[in-house]
């Protein structure tokens, strides 16, 4: 393991481990709406990654690392909208499933 | 590395853990919201404040209230007989802890070639509204847009896939 | 019609009829064919179809005898023999050409004659004969075909023409022979005469490869270049071969063999007395006049061969064998005639010792003497043959001479052509034919340089031959019936050609009498007249009184024995009575056939079953093995096929699908686990990545 020589490597390793997490619990939840919860975790994560690489990236005034961050957020509210709207009428899963089934 | 940092991060660690963690969904659903209050602490930590009170905004008045309601609104609330983990969520363990051993693997071999090495941090960067808006105006305009037409059709989805859970045998 | 005189050995001029002799012996064939397709009913249509092309045949011969003779008494030139050859090649092969063709010259127009002549008589009679038998169309198709054989062998100017007309002859006597093939008696006895001329034929054949590669060529003549011909000839004598004798020596023995087998010379003669087992018209045509005589025919048509580098006053090693042969035959076959009682079964034997006094006349005093003895004895053989047949129908079928007796005055016209022929038979002076034609081997016996043994042992088959015939006549014709049944004459189409038979056999003497040697002539193309002053040749008058004495003497002696004494079947002959045990010798032939039975006949079965043995057993066992391995490898590869392809197949096949139910599972329609491998592949490639730039 080499020095934290670097912030910028501390925010990649949350934003690593807030992945790991949420994909965890996308993999293991049997509810849906846990997994679309880790779903927005990983998303979150990456917009982590985003931010990050922007402030500390070459060029932080042409704000691409912002403005793709807020689009991602953008776009994530909307899938989270349509997918809990589908949720609602989705999963009369039977008490035997091992989980969401497509 | 600050201390703040270390404390938002463990924040926003700890909360994503109860999220994914906790049997009561709506503790879950509430964790979430605390994981995303620690990731908008992040953004402004990073000088992204618009980014920061736009998480804020989106994720913590949006989405962590459409979730609850969404797990008020469904059987989601019970605690299902069979516990809430699937089948062998082992290999899910694994695999998460697989993806995270290679990002960060990635992450801590190439500290050196990443931007800001050296110890000499970057000065922060002034964003303004202002600026943000002549972007989304001016080079953005297309993403914009397009968000916008996604904006639109999810809006129009959800409530056609509403109507039709009212229509249907419910 | 007379056509220009011809110089012989020229291959074109021929007159009309030379060029037409073909149709001699091929409208009788075409008859017999046409006769095949019809059906067994249509009797009449048979017979007409076989009589009319015989006469058709008959016709074209007479016109050609004509024209011989005119070429006899109107030529200039008598250096050269009269011959008329049509010559044409039938196949080549590299340089070499194969020829056939025709001769017609005074020896085949002779003999055409002859042969149209007494087969158109005996065909007449076989439409009595043959009235009640059911396969009466299938008679005259063999007949027809057999005539147009034979007239094939006589005109025949190439030895491969005339041997395949030979052995056509052959087979129509075998078909003949055992025409009523459902005996079992007459099938075997068709066989054995098929096979015993084949043993001949083999050399034969051997004797005409040899000449072919020797010569060149098979024709007979052929403008200067044939075999018989002195070119060809001074070759043949030149060669030496085996034993120092000449090539020519050699083939003409070979040739020679061939004839005694067709013509029952000793030790071929075995087929003759069982083809007795034919209807009578067939014994008569192919056993007493036509086939035997083929023989005889065929050596007088390799004469020059045969008596290729003669020297003067004495004789060829090959003429020497056939006079010996011949003569021992005569007397041989006639002492076997003396103690048989079957009608038919004496005139075989009679016929055998005729023609071993044609060989021995052949041999000693050339073709015309030979040739002479020949027609004349085809008359009166034809003659007794039918008159046989005449007795054995009016006897109802009964062939066992002491069952007849009397028919003297039942049967008089058959008595009477029947003493004719047998008179003729005997050599009973001046009148008949038979003295003369006799009378002449005998004087050319007498002047044989090389031994008196043949004159004594012709002087004694003429002996024997009156007696026998004499024990044959009393038995049939005197005494008092011993048959059953009442004995009718025979209807007139049997007895009107024995009439004219018997004409011929008185007739034919004259031309033949040293006084006018007209047949002596004409077959070495001269005209003769008639002189008294041949009789008067000195010897001559001795030796005919001599033979006189001699049958007289014959005659005498069987009257004295036989005549008019009736004994019953049961009763032993005078001559058993005498002398037992010869006379068993006699009647059991001599033990011949036994002899045969026990050497080669036994050796072809013991040969036949080493090759059955070798058949079954190595051959078949080869086979058999063959196929035994075939069918292990048939085995292997079943076992290959199921085991390995097969299962191999199916094993992968099992893989396959495995493997592909394994791979279904990826396809769960699980959200969580396409999640699962996705972020497996992630950190794969991922570490992939990372771990390529890290190098």
């Amino acid at each position: 393991m080499s020095p934290h020589l670097n912030p910028l490597t501390g925010y990649l390793l949350v934003a690593a481990l807030l992945f790991a997490i949420g994909l965890a619990g996308a993999l293991t939840r049997r509810n849906a709406i846990l997994v679309l919860i880790g779903i927005e975790l990983m998303l979150n994560a990456a917009n982590l990654n985003l931010i990050a690489f922007w402030r500390y990236g070459p060029h932080p005034e042409a704000l691409t690392g912002m403005m793709f961050a807020i689009f991602s957020i953008a776009v994530a509210a909307a899938e989270a909208a349509v997918g809990l709207g589908l949720e609602d009428d989705g999963p009369r899963c039977d008490e035997q499933d091992e989980g969401v089934t497509s | 590395m600050s201390v703040v940092f270390y404390l938002i991060a463990g924040l926003t660690v700890a909360g994503a853990l109860a999220a994914v963690l906790l049997k009561n969904t709506v503790h879950c659903a509430l964790a979430l919201t605390v994981a995303f209050a620690g990731l908008a602490l992040m953004f402004l930590e990073l000088d992204a404040q618009f980014a920061g009170f736009a998480q804020i905004l989106i994720y913590i008045g949006a989405v962590a209230i459409l979730v609850v309601f969404a797990i008020l609104l469904t059987r989601g609330s019970e605690t299902p007989k069979d516990g809430v983990f699937g089948a062998k969520p082992l290999f899910g363990l694994v695999t998460a802890a697989g993806i995270f051993a290679v990002l960060g693997w990635a992450v801590l071999h190439s500290a050196q070639a990443l931007p800001g090495a050296g110890g000499s941090p970057t000065p922060a960067p002034t964003v303004t509204v202002m600026q943000i808006g002549n972007a989304l105006m001016d080079r953005y305009v297309l993403p914009l847009e397009i968000v916008a037409l996604l904006l639109t059709a999810a809006l129009i989805g959800a409530v056609i896939v509403a109507m039709h859970e009212k229509a249907g045998a419910r | 019609m007379q056509g220009e005189q011809t110089v012989a050995f020229q291959v074109c001029c021929q007159s009309e009829i030379a060029q037409l002799l073909w149709l001699i012996p091929a409208v009788p064939i075409v008859a017999s064919g046409v006769i095949a397709l019809l059906k067994q009913t249509q009797r009449k249509t048979a017979a007409r179809l076989a009589i009319g092309s015989l006469s058709f045949s008959l016709l074209l011969s007479l016109n050609a005898f004509d024209h011989v003779i005119g070429q006899v008494l109107t030529r200039k030139d008598t250096s050269m023999p009269i011959r008329e050859v049509v010559n044409f090649t039938w196949f080549q092969f590299g340089a070499t050409n194969v020829d056939l063709g025709w001769v017609l010259d005074p020896l085949s127009a002779v003999m055409l004659v002859m042969v149209t002549f007494v087969g158109l008589l005996i065909f007449i009679y076989s439409t009595g004969y043959m009235a009640h038998d059911e396969n009466y169309t299938r008679f005259f198709c063999f007949l027809s075909l057999f005539a147009g054989a034979m007239l094939g062998v006589v005109i025949a100017n190439s030895l491969l023409l005339l041997f395949m007309c030979w052995e056509l002859v052959g087979l129509t006597s075998y078909l003949l022979i055992g025409f009523w093939y459902q005996k079992p008696s007459a099938a075997a006895a068709a066989k054995k005469a098929f096979l015993t001329t084949r043993v001949g034929d083999v050399f034969f054949l051997l004797g005409i490869v040899w000449l072919f590669a020797q010569t060149g060529t098979l024709l007979f003549y052929n403008g200067g270049s044939g075999s018989m011909e002195s070119h060809a000839l001074l070759e043949l004598i030149l060669e030496r071969s085996a034993f120092g004798f000449s090539a020519a020596t050699i083939i003409g023995l070979l040739i020679f063999a061939g004839a005694a087998g067709k013509s029952g010379q000793f030790p071929l003669h075995v087929w003759l007395p069982d083809a007795m087992e034919g209807p009578t018209p067939v014994s008569a045509l192919i056993h007493a006049a036509t086939m035997v005589a083929a023989g005889v025919y065929l050596i007088a048509r390799v004469y020059p061969l045969m008596s290729a580098g003669m020297p003067a006053g004495g004789t060829t090693a090959a003429l020497n064998v056939v006079t010996w042969v011949g003569a021992f035959t005569a007397v041989f076959a006639a002492l076997i005639a003396v103690a048989q009682n079957d009608i038919k079964r004496i005139l075989a034997y009679s016929t055998v010792s005729q023609l071993g006094y044609m060989m021995a006349g052949l041999g000693m005093g050339g073709v015309a003497v030979g040739m002479f003895h020949l027609i004349t004895h085809a008359f009166f053989k034809a003659l007794l043959f039918m008159g046989a047949g005449s007795v054995i129908h009016g006897c109802h079928e009964e062939q066992d001479i002491l069952r007849m007796g009397g028919l003297r005055s039942s049967m008089r016209v058959t008595y009477l052509t029947y003493a004719i022929g047998m008179m003729a038979l005997s050599g009973v002076p001046i009148f008949f034919s038979g003295f003369w034609s006799k009378d002449g081997i005998l004087e050319a016996a007498q002047h044989f340089s090389v031994s008196k043994g043949p004159f004594y042992m012709l002087v004694f088959g003429a002996l024997l031959t009156a007696f026998y015939m004499t024990r044959q006549v009393s038995y049939v014709f005197f005494g008092s019936y011993r048959g059953h049944g009442h004995a009718h004459e025979s209807p007139k189409s049997m007895t009107t050609p024995l009439a004219i038979l018997a004409f011929f056999a008185v007739a034919l003497g004259v031309i033949g009498t040293p006084a006018w040697p007209w047949f002596r002539g004409f077959l070495e193309s001269r005209a003769v007249n008639f002189e008294w002053s041949g009789f008067s040749e000195p010897g001559l008058a001795a030796l005919m009184a001599a033979s006189s004495v001699v049958v007289l003497l014959g005659l005498g002696l069987g009257w004295w024995l036989y005549g008019n004494k009736s004994p019953q079947p049961d009763e032993p002959d005078v001559l058993e009575v005498a002398a037992p045990l010869p006379w068993k010798w006699l009647r059991d032939r001599l033990y011949i056939d036994e002899f045969y039975g026990m050497t080669v006949i036994a050796f072809y079965w013991w040969w036949a079953r080493v090759a059955d043995w070798l058949d079954r057993r190595v051959w078949g066992g080869a086979v058999a093995g063959v196929a035994w391995a075939f069918g292990l490898w048939a085995h292997l590869n079943r076992f290959l096929d199921t085991y390995v392809v097969d299962g191999s197949f199916d094993k992968g096949c099992e893989e396959l699908s495995t493997g592909g139910g394994l791979l279904s599972r990826m396809e769960s329609g699980r959200v969580q686990t396409y999640l699962r491998l996705l972020a497996l592949a992630v950190i794969a490639l991922a570490a992939i990545l990372i771990w390529s730039s890290r190098a």
